[in-house]
Formats: C-alpha cells, structure tokens, sequence
C-alpha cells in the first residue's frame, strides 16, 4: 500500500516540477509548484515525518507560495521580449544545467549514510515518542546553538526587508488612535449662543 | 439486531480498515453538511431578529428548510464563466476550497475517540489546511479577469496571513500547557476537578478573545470581512461567479466557520467535556455537549455579524499586527516561563 502511494506522489510531484519550468504561464507554473509541495508532504509523511509534512504545508505552501504567486500575478511580463534572448543564451543555460545534473549525480552515486544511522533508527532515544516531540529534544538541546543562529540570520533579513521598504512621506495623512480615542465630547464639540443678526 | 449481527459487522470493518475510514468519512460529512444548511439558517435569522425583521420564514415551518431550497435553486442554475476568464483555473478555486474546508475536520474529535483520523498533529493539521484556505480566494479571484475581484483577493490574502500569525501564537500557548499536538489530547488536558473553571478559556484569557477575533479575520467574518465589502468591492473575489461554483464558495466558507467555532471548542472549551462535573451534566453524550459549544461559538460569530461595523482595512491590518502580534508574542513567554518555574501554577494544573 504504501509503495502504491510512494509512486503516486513521486510521480505527480516530478511531472508538476516539470511543468512549473515548461508552463508558458508564470501563475500556472506557481501553482504547479503548489502542488509538488504537496505531493513532497505526502512523501514526508510516508516515511512517518508528520511534522515535517505539516510544516511544509504551513510554511511553504501557506505562507511562501502565497507571496510568490502575489508577486507573479502582479507582474506585467512581456513573454515576447522574454522569448527574444532564448536562442542566444540557450547554451549557457544548458551548460548550467548539465553542471549542476553532474554535481546531483556525483552525489547521488557517493551517496552513503553515517554508520552510526542504522543503529540509530533501530534503537530511538527514546521509544513511543512522537516525532514532534523527538525533534524539538534534539533541536532545543544539542543543536541550540545553530537553531538560534539560523533564528538571527532569519532576523536580520526580516529587518533587512523592512529598511528597505520603509519610506516615510511627508504630509501624509494618518490616523493616530490614541488620538481619536481620546477625542471626548467635551474637546470636539462646542456649543455657541449665536446673537440674532449679529453672528459669531 | 442481534449479537451476532453485531459482532459480525464490527469484524468485517476490521477487516478492511479503509472501508470503515470511509463510512467514517461519510456519515460526518453528511452530518456537517446539514448542520451548515441549519447554521446558515440561524445565521440568517439572527441577523435578522437583531434588525426587528422575520427572516426566512416561508420554505417549511419557520423556514426550516430553507437552505435547502436554495442550495437546489443554485444548483439548477447554469453557471455562467466570463468569455475572459482562466477557465481552469475559474472552476478549480471554489472546487478546492470547498474540498479543503471539509477536509479540516478529518482530524477534529467530536466526542472522546469519535475522529476519523486521530493524528499525531492534529491542530498542525487543520492549522494548514486553513492556511490553505486562502488559494480559493486568491485563485478565484485571479482566474475572473476583471478588477474588483483582483483586489479582494490580494486585500484578503494579506488579511488571511496576517491573522494566521497571530492565531499561531495563540496555537503554540494552548499547546505548551496541553503537551500535545492531538487534539484529543489537548481536550483530555482540560479535564480537570473545576470543571468549566479548568478549561483553557479562563487559564488563558486574553488569548481566547484574541482567537475569537481572529477567526473572524481568518473566516472572512464581519467586521473583516474586506474581503466580499459590498460598498467598496461590489462582492468582493466572487462577483464573477454563479450557480453551482458560487454554492461552493459559500459553503466552503461557512464550514470554515463552523471549523473554528469546533476549534474554539477544542482549545479553549474542553471539547465535549461537561461544564460541571456533576450528575445531571455528566448524563449527557459528549457529542451532545460538543454540538452545543460549536452552536455557542457560532452565535457570537452571528452576533457579532449584527452589530459590529466593518473595520477599514488599514485599522484590520494594524489590529494584527501591532496589537494581537504582540500581545500573543508576550503571552507565549509568559506561558512557557510559568510552565517552567512555577509547574504546579494555574497554567499547569
């Protein structure tokens, strides 16, 4: 049941990456990724990772890919000027492309795990823990250090975007709510007699 | 029916664990459906009664039914795609946020051990698929071709991922005193000698109004709903649609709905757990006291449809982000420096 299920996923998520780099349509080709992130969550959850699937699909699929396809509908291509170049880079673009095959090959042929993985698997730390909880053990112990690193290379391009976007334009008109909650009608409204035929 | 009848049964499901997921299946999808025709119903005549009007009151006695009667007047409607539109694209959005929202309650236990699927991460679960929720907006809207339902669906995805950050905290807080990310658990941990006292509701205060709200934010619920402003965007990502799609749509988003009024049960309202743990209360079927709470929650979400104006959407953006972001950020601090120095304290018990 489960090699059914391993082929099915694999199979549409190779065929929806195929078809995000051959889509003539940039949004097509978003959603295509969409659902190879997907089917690379049932992968995940095959090999019994279930946060890791669910993660995937909150952070990826929820959060990541809902920018690039604001960004992607929001473009104006020109697909002709984009198709003008095509034949002229066609070979470095292919040259890239059979450089970086060759690397994923070589790596894929020396591929070995640790010898200390297999026994790893077969005696877990601790047995009948859920995977969440194993790796937040791990994570908040021994790799502490480089979760809370990656957690500030993460700050410092969030501050990084937020700089980079921050205008501050003058004579612009915002409403302060402190302001407009302290507005009583005592200091809005005045009440005046006016005189007949004399005014204020 | 007899034993042997019974036991019978009960070893041909054993047999074939798939089938049994699939009646599972079955019978609660039914059962949601009509519980959202009759809760669109009470939507509608509570909207109503906070006017001084009757509401439906025609189709069946006091309008019973309704929703019925237009879901098959939708449904004998021929749908009408713009010649522009993504055709695909147009027919897929409503499909899949239909099938998504429906999806979410795989995982939601509406009585001790009644869930189809009782997962290990059970709220990371139903947290993406709502998080998933905002493609049948964003996509419905792209694939119409034409202006207004464009802008909706960027204004509300932006709303939709701002709340879900918050809602997130909000998650992790309920979390860190249950221990647990299955949903039965988290119920389980609420259960405690004081009762309605004992659940997450009073434990965890302000964090149960700021998920009221920000449900509402992420179910496109007045007073957000900027998604569908009828005087700014006409109706918002689903002008263009009609008959049967619009039906999905609409349905989609009141199961979205009723999912987080069974989630506010869940977290923060012990599920099916009696409100006092004596005699009379513990009687009553667990899936009794669950259906009342979801009916509970949705009649403030209804309420709340009534008689709160609608935010303008720079005051629902700084509401997320610089109000509840915040505060949950704090609370989730809180939380788990209590848990950790003070194990035995309220937060714990």
């Amino acid at each position: 049941m489960a090699a059914v299920f391993f082929y099915l996923f694999a199979t549409i998520m190779i065929a929806s990456a195929g078809v995000v780099i051959f889509a003539r349509n940039p949004v097509h080709s978003v959603l295509f990724l969409i659902l190879a992130f997907c089917n690379g969550a049932g992968l995940f959850l095959l090999a019994g990772a279930e946060f890791l699937a669910m993660i995937l699909i909150v952070v990826y699929v929820g959060a990541v890919a809902v920018l690039f396809l604001f960004v992607v509908m929001m473009l104006d291509v020109d697909f002709a000027e984009l198709k003008q170049g095509f034949i002229k880079y066609l070979p470095v673009g292919v040259g890239v492309g059979v450089v970086v095959l060759a690397e994923l090959g070589m790596v894929a042929i020396g591929w070995r795990s640790a010898p200390s993985a297999a026994d790893a698997v077969a005696n877990p730390l601790i047995p009948q823990m859920s995977n969440t909880a194993a790796l937040g053990q791990i994570l908040y112990t021994k790799y502490v250090i480089f979760f809370q690193a990656s957690a500030l290379v993460l700050l410092t391009a969030m501050i990084g975007a937020i700089v980079l976007t921050l205008h501050h334009k003058p004579n612009i008109k915002r409403q302060k709510i402190e302001e407009q909650n302290a507005r009583t009608r005592e200091n809005v409204i005045e009440i005046k007699k006016v005189p007949f035929r004399t005014g204020v | 029916m007899s034993d042997g009848w019974t036991s019978a049964i009960s070893d041909f499901f054993i047999a074939y664990p798939l089938l049994l997921a699939a009646v599972k299946s079955v019978l609660l999808a039914v059962a949601l459906l009509i519980y959202v025709a009759y809760v669109i119903l009470a939507d509608r005549k509570i909207w109503a009664a906070v006017q001084l009007r009757r509401g439906p009151n025609v189709v069946g006695p006091w309008g019973l039914l309704q929703s019925f009667a237009d879901f098959i007047k939708f449904a004998l409607k021929e749908p009408v795609i713009p010649d522009v539109a993504n055709k695909g694209i147009f027919l897929f959005a409503p499909f899949i946020m239909a099938t998504l929202s429906i999806a979410a309650w795989a995982v939601i236990p509406v009585a001790d051990g009644w869930a189809v699927g009782d997962i290990n991460v059970g709220i990371l679960y139903i947290f993406a698929l709502s998080s998933l929720g905002v493609y049948g907006v964003i996509m419905g809207g792209w694939a119409s071709n034409s202006k207004y339902p464009f802008l909706s669906a960027l204004r509300s995805a932006a709303q939709m991922v701002s709340y879900e950050v918050s809602i997130g905290f909000v998650i992790i807080t309920v979390l860190l005193c249950a221990g647990s990310l299955n949903l039965t658990d988290i119920v389980n941990a609420q259960d405690t000698s004081y009762g309605m006292a004992g659940w997450y509701w009073l434990r965890l205060f302000p964090m149960f109004i700021i998920f009221f709200v920000s449900a509402l934010a992420e179910t496109n619920r007045p007073p957000f709903d900027l998604v569908e402003a009828e005087s700014e965007l006409v109706a918002g990502f689903m002008i263009e649609y009609s008959a049967t799609p619009y039906v999905l749509f609409m349905l989609a988003e009141y199961v979205a709905i009723v999912t987080m009024c069974a989630l506010l049960t869940i977290l923060f309202f012990g599920g099916w757990l009696p409100p006092i743990k004596i005699a009379p209360f513990t009687y009553v079927p667990g899936v009794i006291w669950f259906i009342l709470k979801v009916s509970f929650f949705f009649f403030f979400f209804a309420m709340v449809k009534a008689f709160v104006p609608r935010y303008r959407y720079d005051q629902l953006m700084r509401l997320g982000w610089k109000v509840f972001l915040p505060i949950s950020l704090a609370m989730v601090i809180i939380v788990a420096a209590v848990l950790q120095f003070w194990p035995a304290g309220p937060a714990g018990v």
